[in-house]
């Protein structure tokens, strides 16, 4: 058999293994059974209140150019480990709706392909890594965890989600290709206006 | 030329595929209630009315029909305003009309198409975009209780997006006469659609 036959044979199969043997899934605070860090890859990655702005923020990088998709790609780990330290120590969250706003503000800014400077890029990302980081903090503490090695799981999964979609979209060519990335994060921001509404509805 | 694969190997792969169906365990995920179902439920809403899914469809084809820049402007302008409409929905703020709003949609979107208009870029912006309000009202008044807000909001923008998709993809057949005039004839169906539905709107 030839290898790239028997490699994609390999693939399907451990494919079938995944999609027909699943363990039961636990989420908030995610228990992987492979220790505290892979708890906070998991723990992110099912988070899509923290996924989606990190993502809008990675895109939005990307749209500006190589230097603040690299000054993101930093900043936004390094910030969201140190607001998470700090989330350690406060140990309170907040009840400000902080979710769709960065939404709204990071979706926003990718659909208007906003024509912002590197410096103003990175101090978003600060900012964005310290609040979510914080919010994080504060959970992981709440739950029990332990933060500093759940927070370097989430540090490593920030690392890889924005290093490969501010590349792709730094790479996009054609103008309809920059145009999608506009669309996807109009539904950014239009997720977060309607989840602004639900917040307020619901504390109506 | 293939070679031909022995016994075992053409066995094993549905075998194996029989042992992992047939012992599989229950899989409990997402164990805070409501979030698988709040995404299915938002995805679900855009496509539970026949007047929602015939307007959001025709802005599709109509931007199929104008072209750039307004292929990718309009299916942008239509859910941020329908979010906006949702917004208001959700907190209070009243909307007269809504009914008839979302019918009119249909009825001049769907002429839009039929007549192959091609107003200023401006114009054709405010017209989708005040239809989306109508649209976004409606369904923050009926969101269910009990979903997670996040993934039905989700579920709910990615499901309006994918139906504008469907709009553009069918109308990439503009480039043919043949499929201008099957343009045309669709428009021509939503607009009697939405005659229909206004119709419903008023009595």
């Amino acid at each position: 058999m030839k290898p790239r036959r028997l490699i994609s044979r390999l693939a399907a199969a451990a494919a079938l293994l995944l999609l027909l043997g699943p363990a039961p899934a636990q989420a908030h605070l995610v228990t992987t059974g492979l220790g505290p860090v892979y708890d906070g890859i998991g723990h992110f990655l099912l988070s899509p209140d923290d996924v989606l702005p990190a993502l809008a923020l990675a895109l939005f990088a990307g749209l500006r150019g190589p230097r603040p998709g690299r000054l993101a790609l930093f900043l936004l780990p390094a910030a969201w480990f140190v607001g998470g330290l700090a989330g350690l120590f406060a140990g309170t969250s907040t009840s400000f709706p902080l979710t769709p706003f960065s939404f709204l503000v990071l979706g926003g800014l990718v659909a208007a392909d906003a024509g912002l400077p590197a410096g103003i890029v990175a101090a978003i990302a600060i900012a964005l890594g310290l609040l979510h980081g914080f919010l994080n903090g504060a959970a992981i503490k709440e739950a029990g965890a332990s933060v500093p090695l759940e927070l370097t799981g989430i540090m490593v999964v920030l690392f890889v989600l924005v290093a490969l979609f501010s590349a792709l979209v730094v790479s996009l060519r054609p103008p309809w290709a920059r145009i999608v990335v506009r669309v996807a994060g109009s539904w950014i921001a239009a997720t977060g206006l309607l989840l602004l509404g639900w917040a307020l509805h619901q504390k109506a | 030329m293939k070679t031909p694969l022995s016994p075992l190997s053409r066995c094993a792969p549905p075998a194996l595929a029989a042992v992992f169906l047939l012992t599989t365990q229950a899989a409990h995920a997402h164990i805070e209630h409501g979030e698988a179902g709040g995404f299915a439920s938002g995805f679900h809403h855009p496509w539970s009315g026949a007047d929602h899914i015939v307007a959001m469809v025709a802005v599709g084809l109509w931007g199929a029909q104008l072209g750039a820049p307004a292929v990718w402007l309009l299916p942008v302008i239509f859910p941020m305003v329908m979010a906006m409409g949702g917004f208001m929905g959700l907190v209070g703020i009243p909307l007269p009309g809504v009914e008839i709003g979302i019918a009119l949609s249909a009825l001049l979107l769907g002429a839009m198409v039929c007549s192959e208009a091609r107003p200023p870029l401006w114009v054709a912006a405010v017209l989708v975009g005040a239809f989306g309000l109508f649209h976004g009202h409606a369904h923050g008044t009926e969101l269910p209780p009990g979903e997670n807000g996040l993934l039905y909001s989700l579920g709910f923008v990615i499901a309006t997006g994918t139906l504008h998709a469907c709009g553009i993809a069918l109308g990439l057949v503009h480039r043919w006469k043949s499929g201008r005039a099957a343009l045309r004839g669709a428009g021509a169906v939503i607009s009697v659609m939405g005659a229909v539905f206004l119709w419903q709107a008023i009595h």
